[in-house]
């Protein structure tokens, strides 16, 4: 008998409480985990397209919308998804119709999956995978396709145009964009996401961005190629009306354009999502005011504690979202080859220079500190993995003496596996 | 059926249905499409059988490369939007000839394994790597193995894949650098200034 407070995962809750078989319990507990991500994934897009209208009013000296809704105009989103839904499906008639209807889906699907591995809060993850942000890239790198498929499909040289621009540099910036967020997994050790942002609670002081200054760099970095990946401006030839009508957009209208859009802003957020989690504490508050009350033993408390860290995960996640929107609306956009020129031939060295760094970092402290790290304590002792380790039954052979811990001490492999587990 | 069984079938379906379409339709951009449906079904599998890295490297390489330079490809050297392509009579008998063969061996091969004795041998050897984070013990826990085998440690015994990956690397340096020399901007002779001198 398990409340759902205590549960260890809806599936067992599912097994235990109301004894269903296996499968339809994983079944309910999928829908469930697909309903509150609809709704993470819907939601914070309708609140920062708002956002958008209300900063780029205000940084153009005027006010954005204010009627719909009352005085800021709150309801103006809801409206626009109205008007949308209202319009006529069109195509163009020389439109490959299927590849036309397909490609705006492949841009959601994409988005969408990405917050599959996103941990919300301590433990709260649909698919604690442990190769988290590898499969985040996999997936983000998927929204390629929809772009291309849209522009072809759409039989107007603009939307060619627009796309093949657009497909460079999303799948040119990918690359830079990947090789920083490797750099914080560099200090981590762990593509698990949840272990990332676990490893950064305590303090401020332990959050990976001020680990050591290649990833402090390496946050800028990634932020800038993550924005150009997401075709926000300064990146964004795709939207730009001066110079493709829209670009690949151009022959989408009604439902499906905004299919694109809501694409858009949920990998805006995605993004920030993923650059709070590998950078900036994830659900981490900076001070440790949570550890220093009892707030973690009881179930209830458990529970508040984890949406307090929810909470601060969207907060900075937003604060990050704005960012992007307030680069957008100041600076002046990019040319294609200024683009292309931009990842190619500064951002993608800077990424190399700063994995370099980051890998020689804990060489060159530990010639003259006991440590890999700046901080007294290795970072990886702060996980406490669940429960579930089973014993070694091999030893991985005794000739093999590894050093796999920097701390200076010699061991065979098969010791240093057991010593993991606990 | 089991979810598993379920979710095997909905994969399976997908990906031999990607694959025929491919072959069946005349639309080189939508053989493209059905192709990228096949290889992410593919990653499905991959993900089924518990092995999670193969299946996002799967999607990474497979489906957000190769399909998009596919896909660049074909665009540009499609002369409309309907470029058809129709195989005459011949070549598609000679194809489903060559197909059922290939059919016929990967059937021979799969079922003269005794499949019962190598899942047992492969559930002694997986026991070696506990569940690490918030995976179930089944999910695929495949990335810390894989990545100590390639430095030459395997954690079941056995020397590692080293000197393999060492090689495939120095050979995808290889391909970069012949990549990049390939794309290079080639100088533009300049006709007046030979018939000048």
């Amino acid at each position: 008998m398990s409340t759902i407070l205590a549960a260890t995962t809806l599936v067992d809750y599912f097994q235990e409480s109301w004894e269903l078989p296996t499968t339809c319990a994983y079944v309910i507990a999928a829908l469930f985990h697909v309903a509150l991500l609809g709704a993470f994934f819907g939601l914070p897009a309708g609140i920062f397209i708002w956002a958008e209208r209300k900063m780029s009013g205000r940084i153009q000296d005027r006010l954005g919308p204010t009627r719909t809704g009352g005085r800021f105009g709150w309801l103006q989103t809801l409206a626009d998804g109205a008007k949308l839904v209202q319009k006529e499906d069109l195509a163009p008639a020389d439109a490959d119709k299927m590849l036309f209807r397909v490609a705006p889906y492949f841009v959601i699907i994409a988005s969408f999956a990405a917050y599959m591995v996103l941990p919300f809060s301590d433990g709260w993850v649909a698919v604690g995978s442990d190769i988290g942000l590898f499969l985040i890239l996999a997936i983000l790198s998927l929204e390629v396709v929809g772009v291309i498929l849209a522009g072809y499909s759409s039989a107007s040289k603009w939307a060619l145009y627009g796309a093949i621009r657009e497909a460079a540099q999303m799948v040119s910036y990918e690359i830079p964009m990947a090789m920083c967020a490797l750099v914080p997994i560099i200090a981590a050790g762990s593509l698990n996401l949840v272990e990332i942002g676990r490893m950064q609670t305590g303090g401020f002081w332990n959050w990976f961005v001020f680990h050591d200054p290649f990833t402090f760099l390496a946050f800028f970095t990634y932020f800038t190629c993550a924005t150009a990946s997401c075709k926000r401006a300064p990146f964004d030839l795709a939207e730009a009306e001066s110079e493709l009508v829209a670009g690949f957009l151009t022959e989408y209208s009604g439902m499906r354009w905004s299919f694109f859009f809501l694409g858009e802003y949920a990998s805006m957020y995605a993004v920030s999502a993923i650059a709070a989690l590998l950078f900036l504490g994830g659900w981490d508050i900076g001070i440790p005011i949570i550890e220093a009350t009892p707030l973690r033993e009881s179930g209830l408390g458990n529970y508040v504690a984890s949406i307090i860290g929810f909470v601060v995960l969207l907060s900075k996640a937003s604060v990050l979202v704005l960012v992007q929107i307030w680069v957008r609306w100041t600076l002046p956009r990019l040319r294609i080859d200024q683009v292309m020129m931009t990842c190619l031939k500064y951002l993608l060295p800077i990424s190399c220079f700063l994995f370099l760094g980051a890998i020689v970092w804990p060489l060159v402290i530990s010639t003259w500190l006991p440590q890999t790290t700046l901080w007294p304590t290795p970072l990886g002792e702060k996980i406490q993995r669940p429960a579930s380790a089973r014993r070694l039954p091999i030893e991985a052979g005794k000739s093999a003496k590894v050093k796999i811990f920097s701390d200076g001490s010699e061991q065979s492999a098969s010791t240093a596996l057991v010593e993991r587990n606990d | 059926m089991t979810g598993a069984e379920l979710l095997f079938l909905l994969f399976a379906v997908a990906t031999c249905g990607g694959a025929v379409a491919v072959v069946v339709s005349q639309n080189v951009v939508r053989m493209a499409f059905w192709l990228i449906v096949s290889l992410g079904s593919t990653a499905g599998l991959f993900f089924l059988l518990s092995a999670d890295f193969v299946g996002a490297t799967q999607l990474m390489v497979y489906v957000g490369g190769t399909l998009v330079l596919l896909i660049f490809g074909v665009m540009l050297t499609a002369s409309g939007p309907y470029v058809s392509i129709k195989s005459s009579p011949a070549d598609s008998f000679l194809a489903a000839g060559i197909g059922v063969l290939f059919l016929a061996m990967i059937y021979m091969t799969v079922y003269s394994v005794d499949w019962n004795e190598a899942a047992t041998a492969g559930a002694a050897v997986t026991t070696v790597d506990p569940a690490t984070g918030f995976n179930h013990p089944d999910e695929g826990n495949s990335s810390r193995r894989l990545g100590l085998s390639f430095l030459g440690l395997r954690l079941d015994g056995g020397s590692g894949y080293l000197l393999p990956f060492e090689i495939v690397s120095v050979h995808l340096l290889v391909v970069l650098i012949g990549a990049a020399y390939l794309a290079r901007t080639k100088r533009r002779v300049d006709p007046g200034a030979n018939a000048e001198g």
